[in-house]
């Protein structure tokens, strides 16, 4: 028996999260679906370029933007996994009431319904990344990537996301069904500051030093000098820049950003008990 | 005590004037719900910005010619409309059901028809104000250059547009009542194939004939390429079929999808008498 209030909403609403999000199809339809959706995802950046290149996707800047998109999946994914919650158990499913009144802890019982989205996106990030390797020609060898790097920045990584996850649910806890992809919408946001499939050279010097100011940023470039050290070297953003002092800012930053997350919750939490928003459903 | 109880009806409505204020009373709370919480000026038109802005800068990094930023900025400002088809018409009808709403829809006198336009029309103005701010937004930041060469031909296209696409919309909004949980899933997979398919970042011309003809049956794509091609003064050398061609065809889908609606919720109906299943919720 789990004593940790903690874990225990974690791992329970962890398995809730996977139920939901799983148990609607057979596992064959299941993997259609996780095939599908990121692979559409990746194709309109093929052919954005191809159109452009006449199709030569043989160049260092082409595996930048691939790599970069097919491990941006995670940033959506998971803050929308951990926001989206809200919304779900608020309005559709109408239980969000009772799980504040439960002997959980409502962060932690977030952060599990992220778990599911989370390896929903590994999934996806596996077929886009093979994909890439054997049809586009992508340089990703297994016995060249950086697997220590790779694993240490997606650990820090994915608690910096489910942490702004926790934040955008705070705000969805104050905002109405209207607020539906307010993962995605920010996510939109950190794709174009955060040199996802370009970089960040090419903004206006404000909007580099905002990018900068972005955890992710740093996480997409230590992904991809994990995932191909030479492409990321291609480009000047980090260059001076080692993978350790990436590292360091990333964890830094991730530390900063939890601690906003927290803060931001706790405020709009109290606001939402105070205004009687908890079982609030919109319905537009 | 007499004044604490409801007054009875007293000009009870009926036939089209019924018709007509069914559709009013569903698009009001759209309508309304953008002016009482104003939040959406942030999520819904700000931010997509951003991601319009990275596909113009990943055009602007492999030097692509300028109309192509104009091609992406149409495209970031029509997704407006996908989206609202996709989660507030298709799985409209789904959530109505999961949250109580659609047993009251039926019982009440109003025709489910009616209940539809209505969601159409105050989706088509909620998503119109977004597409509208993203394509100011978005012209303004990139200095995108317009050559319309019709005006006229510009509005039918898009009406058309709009009455195929909602049309869709209601059609498909029957079908995802037949389904349960995996409508949601459904409506979350035709996000970003129909992105890539209709062409929302590029020429659809780009794509083999056949793919491009198949990916037509979707009324955004014809929608998209005559828009282009009579905005941009590039856009009839990449244009997928003419002009005139595609209004015609955006005409018959708009019939096609329309009649499919009434005939899709004809059926919805007689299986809701039949089986009693539609207020069924299996969560």
């Amino acid at each position: 028996m789990l004593k940790s209030t903690f874990m225990r909403s974690f791992l329970t609403s962890t398995w809730l999260g996977w139920q939901i999000e799983s148990n609607w199809a057979d596992p064959f339809l299941f993997l259609i679906y996780s095939i599908v959706k990121p692979l559409a995802g990746a194709g309109i950046i093929v052919v954005m370029y191809g159109v452009i290149s006449q199709g030569n996707f043989d160049t260092p800047l082409f595996a930048y933007i691939y790599i970069g998109n097919a491990f941006f999946q995670y940033v959506a994914m998971v803050m929308t996994g951990v926001s989206w919650a809200i919304i779900d158990d608020r309005e559709h499913y109408k239980t969000l009431k009772y799980i504040y009144t439960a002997p959980v802890s409502v962060p932690w019982y977030l952060l599990g319904r992220g778990v599911s989205r989370f390896i929903i996106a590994t999934f996806s990030v596996i077929i886009t990344l093979v994909f890439g390797a054997v049809f586009l020609h992508i340089p990703i060898q297994i016995s060249t990537i950086d697997w220590n790097l790779l694993i240490v920045s997606m650990v820090v990584g994915v608690i910096m996301l489910s942490l702004i996850g926790v934040l955008l649910a705070g705000i969805t806890l104050l905002t109405v069904k209207q607020s539906f992809f307010i993962g995605d919408v920010v996510a939109g946001v950190f794709f174009l500051f955060c040199g996802v499939i370009f970089p960040i050279e090419l903004l206006p010097p404000v909007m580099q030093t905002i990018g900068k100011l972005l955890p992710v940023t740093y996480w997409i470039e230590l992904v991809r000098r994990a995932m191909v050290g030479s492409v990321a070297e291609a480009f000047p953003t980090f260059t001076n820049v080692s993978d350790s002092q990436l590292l360091l800012i990333l964890t830094g930053l991730t530390i900063l950003y939890g601690i906003i997350s927290i803060v931001v919750w706790i405020v709009c939490d109290h606001r939402a008990r105070e205004q009687g928003l908890i079982d609030w459903t919109s319905n537009y | 005590m007499s004044q604490m109880m409801i007054q009875p009806v007293k000009d009870r409505l009926t036939g089209w004037r019924l018709f007509l204020m069914s559709i009013r009373g569903r698009s009001y709370p759209r309508i309304i719900g953008m002016q009482r919480d104003v939040t959406w000026l942030i999520f819904d038109v700000l931010l997509p910005v951003g991601t319009v802005a990275a596909y113009v800068l990943i055009y602007q990094a492999v030097g692509a010619p300028s109309d192509y930023v104009g091609f992406v900025v149409v495209g970031g400002a029509m997704m407006a409309y996908w989206l609202n088809v996709l989660w507030g018409m298709s799985s409209q009808l789904y959530w109505e059901k999961e949250t109580g709403n659609l047993a009251l829809y039926i019982i009440a006198p109003a025709s489910m028809m009616s209940i539809l336009l209505g969601m159409a029309i105050g989706g088509i103005f909620s998503s119109s104000l977004r597409a509208l701010g993203v394509i100011i937004i978005s012209s303004w930041i990139f200095q995108v250059s317009y050559a319309v060469t019709s005006f006229w031909l510009l509005f039918i296209v898009f009406l058309l547009t709009m009455a195929a696409l909602y049309g869709l919309g209601m059609m498909t909004s029957s079908i995802f009542l037949l389904l349960n949980r995996e409508a949601w899933h459904i409506a979350n997979l035709a996000q970003e194939p129909v992105y890539l398919a209709s062409g929302f970042y590029f020429p659809v011309k780009s794509f083999p004939f056949w793919i491009a003809a198949g990916a037509s049956l979707i009324p955004l794509t014809l929608g998209l390429d005559a828009m282009r091609q009579l905005v941009f003064a590039t856009g009839p050398s990449v244009g997928f079929l003419s002009v005139q061609v595609e209004i015609l065809l955006l005409l018959i889908l708009s019939i096609g999808f329309i009649a499919g609606a009434k005939r899709m919720l004809d059926y919805m109906e007689r299986l809701a008498r039949r089986e009693g299943r539609l207020t069924d919720t299996r969560k």
